[in-house]
């Protein structure tokens, strides 16, 4: 399989922030267009990931465990996880919200720190599996990040709501507060690890143009625009 | 320096490529990893910036009318967005308060407020004061703007609520729809563009 050469084949280095190729022969610390700070990698990547996605997983447990809210209703009160929220749905033949909760509560979060770790290990063995679908993993962990914030919203949405002293009242418990952490820890996860770590040592890919090490302006293959 | 501008690099995986001009609903993919590079975007500076003011309207709206309203027992109680963070405030679990406020309420509207100042100034082609650093922080508001899954937590909430007592959807409610729609089309990645044409 043929490629285009990569930016650090010809000194360049893409700025994060406004996507621009920084020319790397005098060595800048900031992009010349929008004076962010430039990094070739992003800086200690795979120890941050491991470190925000392990405190991650460390919150996790107290996330489900801890009572998320109490209700009272009528005199009766009752504290209830997240589990047992989604539980209650399904029980009450609602399978879509239950469904719906499951996913963004339970299902991201563990799909998050499967992936995360599948794609640690293997940039660390170096691998060179499946290194196109690793690619899509990441940026699925990418796209799915914030949705498990759901259930902090409805919860603060259902307690404002929720304020009728002893006929009715719904208060937020700890639990919410880990699992609001747990989002939050693998969002910062998710930021820190580096895709093209991937790519580092793909050795098996011939470089598609023969004047790789030519002046940048002169080089670069140009895509093949697609329709969507 | 050599000239760069023409180039660009794929963030996922290092490809070096040139630009291309895309026609409608193109878009550029990288051949090595399949990450995209470039996509059609279909908005002028004046269609952008009169999109943001609608939104401001909306945010406005969304912030300052009920998400909605329920009652029971001929008891009524309503809430807005900034009565949920203050819901989540109370006893130790403070700091969900300040993300939920962050995610809602703040980084919106610091958005719409950068976006409104950035592209006034380019609707007369000129970089507004300060406008690397608002560019900046437009790219670092992003990921920690969640209207969309406030949205979609609202009709949760609206189901969680409505086998317990009469639920009633709010104005709010419709301005946070439709706003967390719109920030999805005029904050997007695409603002980069104005880089380019300034």
């Amino acid at each position: 399989m043929k490629r285009p050469p990569t930016a650090s084949e010809l000194n360049l280095c893409l700025c994060h922030s406004c996507g621009l190729a920084c020319d790397m022969t005098d060595e800048p610390h900031e992009c010349p267009r929008c004076d962010a700070p430039l990094h070739r990698r992003k800086t200690n990547s795979l120890t941050r990931t491991w470190a925000y996605m392990l405190a991650a997983l460390a919150f996790y447990i107290p996330a489900n465990l801890l009572p998320v809210m109490n209700t009272v209703m009528l005199g009766n009160g009752a504290d209830s996880t997240i589990m047992s929220g989604v539980l209650e749905f399904w029980e009450a033949g609602a399978w879509d919200i239950a469904l719906i909760i499951f996913i963004a509560s339970i299902a991201v979060p563990g799909v998050k720190f499967v992936a995360l770790t599948l794609l640690l290990v293997t940039v660390q063995r170096n691998s060179d599996w499946a290194r196109r679908e690793r690619s899509k993993l990441y940026r699925f962990v990418e796209l799915i990040g914030y949705w498990s914030m759901l259930d902090v919203l409805v919860v603060a949405l259902v307690a404002a709501l929720v304020k009728f002293q002893a006929l009715g009242d719904i208060e937020p418990r700890p639990g919410i507060l880990f699992f609001g952490l747990v989002v939050v820890f693998t969002m910062l996860a998710a930021m820190s690890f580096d895709p093209r770590l991937i790519w580092d040592k793909d050795t098996s890919d011939t470089v598609s143009d023969a004047a790789s090490g030519a002046a940048p302006a002169t080089d670069g293959a140009a895509p093949d625009p697609t329709g969507a | 320096m050599v000239n760069t501008e023409h180039l660009i690099i794929c963030e996922h995986c290092d490809c070096v490529y040139e630009k291309v001009v895309l026609g409608k609903h193109q878009k550029t993919l990288c051949v090595r990893c399949g990450g995209v590079l470039q996509r059609f975007n279909g908005l002028t500076i004046e269609q952008r910036l009169a999109l943001t003011f609608t939104a401001a309207m909306l945010w406005l709206f969304a912030n300052f009318y009920p998400v909605m309203s329920i009652s029971l027992k001929g008891m009524k109680n309503s809430a807005t967005l900034w009565d949920s963070v203050l819901a989540l405030s109370q006893g130790p679990i403070t700091f969900i308060a300040m993300v939920a406020a962050i995610a809602i309420i703040i980084a919106p509207a610091f958005q719409l407020v950068l976006l409104i100042w950035v592209l006034s100034f380019a609707l007369g082609l000129r970089r507004a004061p300060g406008f690397n650093l608002c560019m900046r922080w437009l790219e670092t508001l992003r990921p920690w703007s969640m209207l969309e899954v406030c949205l979609l937590g609202a009709m949760v909430a609206v189901f969680k609520l409505a086998g317990l007592l009469d639920v009633l959807p709010g104005i709010g409610l419709f301005a946070l729809a439709v706003l967390s729609l719109m920030m999805i089309r005029i904050a997007g990645r695409d603002i980069r563009e104005l880089w380019d044409i300034l």
